[in-house]
């Protein structure tokens, strides 16, 4: 069994101007201990999914489809359910270091509060577990600087003290979204080493959400493309990678600049990403793609193909590829 | 080059001008309460200017009739001609109304502007000098502001007679802090953008800029925080009326009034609180819808 | 931490002596002097009189006196209206009524504005929400000079509830304090509701959220101290707004507090208590500002420099 098996999962807002369709009949499963991307620019739908499953979508947004975790119905459940899960089993890691930690609360009151929440530990001992996990996220002299506040810290310390805080009661499933892009280039990479050696470490399910295909190549098992609020193909990464089989995913990888081969040309593609509250009719990227047909106004199902690999056009694999 | 797109920007500034203005006034005449403040607000000074017109009675001259027995026959009646009643004297509280109104207003419209006036020099002049001049100028508003300056007002008013020109200026004079910061505010942005540099560069004056090139550019702030400080200039006015400190008879204002009504309401006179209430609370209701709808069509935050 | 602080204080203090000193300056320069009556005094008297209050001095000892009987013994001197009386005596009787309501009319305007506004942001778009943006839309045209007779009329006059005025006791506080504290009760609230909406829509509660802690323990530990803060910022404003408000609650509900001396010895131009009034109330806003400054450091560990 799987251990997050989302089934048909649609979110919409409702906004003054109308309804906006964030994500549309989402199939998504992520077994234990496996690392899974979710690719897609900004506005494919994919943080809204992360936030759908943690139960943490904005007032106006609304859910339908379901999100089974360890067997159990969790979208839509009751407050008290969700938060049993939440920090304790799954985790979730935030775009944005600088504003994600209470900029009025100490970490040490921000790291021990979770503990003392779930698993019931004492202040003294809750603060010298986060000590120690401070410690695993190479915070230097972690002792001292846990009664800190948060503007003290660097965008990049700040990431570590939220992977730290994720990862205080070793969750089953960590969702990281887009952990690396509000930081510099250097320190990226080591952010993306460090939860690489974690999840190792711990062997815990993690969902990378991100834009960077060069992250998803180096840290995941196996590779969803998101666009419009729909998946376009998924399947393991290197085959994915090396044999793209949707317009979508070849076009993102030739917009991806490859520093093994210099002489390969980038291509961007070419338009803007759907307009959510007037999405096109039938595949979001048809006004886009290179192969589309009047065949395209209607969405063609996820079909399995290859090696556990699905994906989501009219075209035949071949002609894709080719 | 770097500066290339703010150079293009500034030179679509005067084109995009026009366009921003009708933008607001779009956006101001969509938002209901700042229309229906509109409306208020018309209807309130044309009650002001020409509701005189329409009284039957002078607001001075006394009724004979109803002298003594204002309870009984001073009541609001169309057959009287007092068709808000009288007040405790026999006077027609109609044509005092009016009149109140019209003090009321005119405090408030030209307290606001000396608030402005000096709000403006002063928070443009810390703004562009910078530096030393501006921290000791900001300081002595932050001193300013922690004076209770309701008393400071009183006291000015008992030793200096009780006229209203110095309530006028009193009034204005007292409000200029929070308006010399807001403007010190834009004006420190200002400062840095490309036409004031060459304004600088090609030795035009201090006081030169700032009355051609800083101030204009700051009408839109200065014109939301107008409206909105109106009404707290009528606050003021009418409170220190209400005490019977403000305008003195027979002139009145609608504090006055409302402080008259407010010490007869035991002798089942209600309407002598009632029509100066309303009105008061009408006038304070329209500029503060007015103020909130031009500050949200506006806000230099969204531009 | 106390760095700030003592920074504060040391700012605080100056304020104070200019407020002293202008008010001093401002009474010296008054058209005609404190015993112009209209009686005319004969010369002699006149000279005497001056001589007893000390108006003879050169101007820069006069006011280094009165600073500093202020300073060392809370000594405001004696009043010029009421030969017998001291303008401490004067300010002495009503200065206790006053500060009881204020008091209460303060706790009642935080306690009140910060909860319906912490409950009209939580409830947000709720019939709550609505009611409390309503009535904090229509407070803010009920000074207190418009709130007192609309209650008196209302709980004295027609339904004959609560003694239209009078200090003897809790019955007669309702009022005062109701009429004081609307106006700044709809204000904080309203303050409250657009920063704890702000607030609640920030990341740093997205990501508490994300802890799985339950939904009071969001609001009360992680986003009310934030949404406090432009609500901590607008207290100064809001305490002189009340302590300029008391002067109307103490004359229309004869309540008998310091206002009533402050008119009072502003319709018989005794300067010496009027005086004495604005300065105790420019230093209580002082001091209040100075409390409000360092509650603003405690609460925001970015401003402790």
């Amino acid at each position: 069994m799987a251990l997050l098996d989302i089934d048909d999962l649609s979110v919409t807002f409702y906004t003054d101007d109308g309804p906006v369709h964030a994500v549309s009949d989402l199939d998504l499963s992520i077994d234990k201990g496996e690392t899974l991307g979710i690719v897609g620019e900004s506005g494919s739908g994919k943080s809204q999914t992360a936030f759908a499953i943690m139960g943490l979508l904005a007032g106006n947004g609304r859910t339908r489809g379901a999100v089974r975790f360890d067997g159990q119905d969790i979208l839509g459940a009751a407050p008290k359910v969700i938060n049993r899960l939440r920090a304790r089993r799954i985790a979730m890691i935030f775009q944005d270091p600088m504003t994600s930690l209470n900029p009025y609360m100490r970490i040490s009151d921000q790291m021990a509060e979770v503990l003392t929440l779930h698993e019931g530990l004492s202040k003294r001992d809750a603060v010298a577990r986060s000590v120690e996990m401070l410690d695993a996220v190479r915070i230097p002299s972690a002792r001292e600087r846990i009664s800190l506040y948060p503007h003290e810290f660097s965008g990049g310390m700040r990431q570590r003290v939220m992977i730290a805080m994720a990862l205080l009661c070793k969750p089953d499933l960590l969702i990281a979204d887009e952990p690396t892009t509000a930081l510099d280039v250097t320190v990226q990479a080591q952010i993306m080493d460090l939860l690489g050696d974690l999840q190792r470490d711990l062997g815990m399910a993690t969902i990378l959400i991100t834009h960077d295909l060069g992250v998803v190549a180096g840290f995941c098992d196996r590779v969803v493309v998101m666009y419009g609020g729909r998946v376009m193909e998924q399947g393991p990464v290197d085959p994915l990678f090396a044999r793209p089989a949707h317009p979508y995913t070849r076009g993102l990888l030739g917009a991806v600049p490859r520093v093994d081969d210099a002489d390969a040309r980038m291509v961007a593609i070419p338009g803007n990403p759907p307009d959510m509250a007037a999405p096109p009719e039938g595949c979001p990227f048809r006004p886009r793609c290179g192969f589309a047909g009047d065949d395209c106004r209607t969405m063609p199902p996820l079909v399995a193909f290859g090696e556990n690999r699905a994906r989501a056009c009219q075209r035949a694999v071949e002609r894709v590829t080719a | 080059m770097v500066a290339t797109a703010e150079q293009t920007a500034e030179q679509a500034a005067p084109a995009a001008g026009r366009s921003l203005w009708a933008d607001a006034r779009r956006r101001f005449f969509r938002n209901r309460a700042a229309l229906l403040g509109f409306v208020i607000l018309v209807f309130v000074t044309a009650f002001a200017l020409f509701g005189g017109a329409l009284a039957q009675w002078s607001g001075e001259e006394l009724d004979y009739a109803v002298m003594g027995q204002v309870a009984e026959l001073g009541g609001p009646s169309l057959a009287t001609g007092h068709y808000f009643g009288t007040d405790d004297l026999g006077r027609d509280l109609y044509a005092r109304t009016v009149q109140g109104t019209q003090i009321s207003l005119a405090v408030g419209v030209i307290g606001a502007l000396i608030a402005c006036v000096v709000g403006t020099l002063y928070g443009a002049t810390a703004g562009y000098f910078g530096g030393r001049t501006d921290s000791v100028m900001m300081r002595l508003v932050d001193i300013f502001m922690a004076v209770p300056y309701m008393f400071i007002l009183i006291l000015l008013l008992v030793m200096y007679g009780r006229s209203i020109t110095i309530l006028f200026i009193g009034v204005g004079l007292i409000s200029w802090m929070e308006m010399a910061r807001i403007v010190r505010g834009q004006t420190l942005s200002l400062k840095g953008r490309e036409f004031v540099e060459a304004a600088r560069a090609t030795g035009v004056s201090a006081p030169v800029i700032i009355a051609r090139h800083i101030v204009p550019n700051l009408l839109g702030v200065i014109a939301v925080y107008a409206t909105l400080l109106v009404p707290l200039m009528i606050l003021t006015e009418s409170f220190i009326s209400f005490l019977g400190l403000g305008v003195q008879e027979p002139m009145t204002s609608l504090g006055a009034l409302i402080s008259e009504g407010a010490g007869t309401i035991a002798y089942g006179t209600t309407w002598q609180l009632g029509f100066p209430l309303l009105f008061f609370c009408l006038t304070l209701f329209g500029f503060f819808f007015v103020g909130d709808g031009l500050r949200d069509a506006l806000d230099p935050k969204d531009r | 931490m106390i760095a700030y602080t003592l920074k504060r204080i040391a700012i605080a203090i100056p304020t104070l002596l200019v407020l002293i000193v202008i008010s001093f300056l401002l009474m010296h320069a008054a058209p005609g002097g404190p015993f112009t009556s209209e009686r005319e005094l004969p010369p002699q008297v006149l000279a005497n009189l001056n001589a007893k209050y000390g108006l003879d001095d050169p101007l820069w000892k006069q006011i280094g006196t009165y600073v500093w009987n202020i300073v060392t013994g809370f000594d405001f001197g004696p009043s010029f209206v009421y030969k017998d009386r001291t303008v401490n005596e004067i300010i002495g009787a009503g200065f206790p009524i006053t500060l009881t309501y204020g008091l209460l009319s303060f706790v009642v305007a935080v306690t009140v504005g910060v909860s319906l506004g912490v409950a009209a942001a939580v409830r947000h778009n709720s019939a709550l929400d609505y009611a409390a943006v309503g009535l904090s839309i229509g407070a803010q045209v009920l000074p207190n000079f418009v709130m007192a007779p609309i209650l008196v009329l209302v709980f004295t006059l027609w339904l004959g509830w609560l003694p239209g005025g009078g200090w003897q006791g809790p019955e007669t506080w309702i009022m005062p304090v109701i009429a004081l504290s609307t106006s700044f009760m709809a204000s904080i609230a309203r303050i409250t509701r657009s920063s704890m909406l702000e607030v609640l829509g920030s990341n740093h509660i997205r990501a508490a959220r994300a802890k799985g802690l339950p939904e009071h323990r969001v609001i009360l530990r992680h986003a009310l101290k934030p949404a406090m803060l432009p609500v901590i910022s607008y207290l100064g404003p809001a305490f002189v707004g009340m302590i300029t408000g008391s002067v109307v609650i103490d004359i229309y509900f004869s309540t008998g507090g310091i206002g009533k001396a402050f008119v009072d010895s502003a319709l018989n131009r005794d300067y010496a208590v009027m005086m004495g009034v604005t300065i105790l109330m420019g230093a209580l806003t002082i001091t209040f500002n100075l409390v409000v400054d360092i509650l603003y450091g405690w609460i925001d560990p970015k401003i402790r420099y």
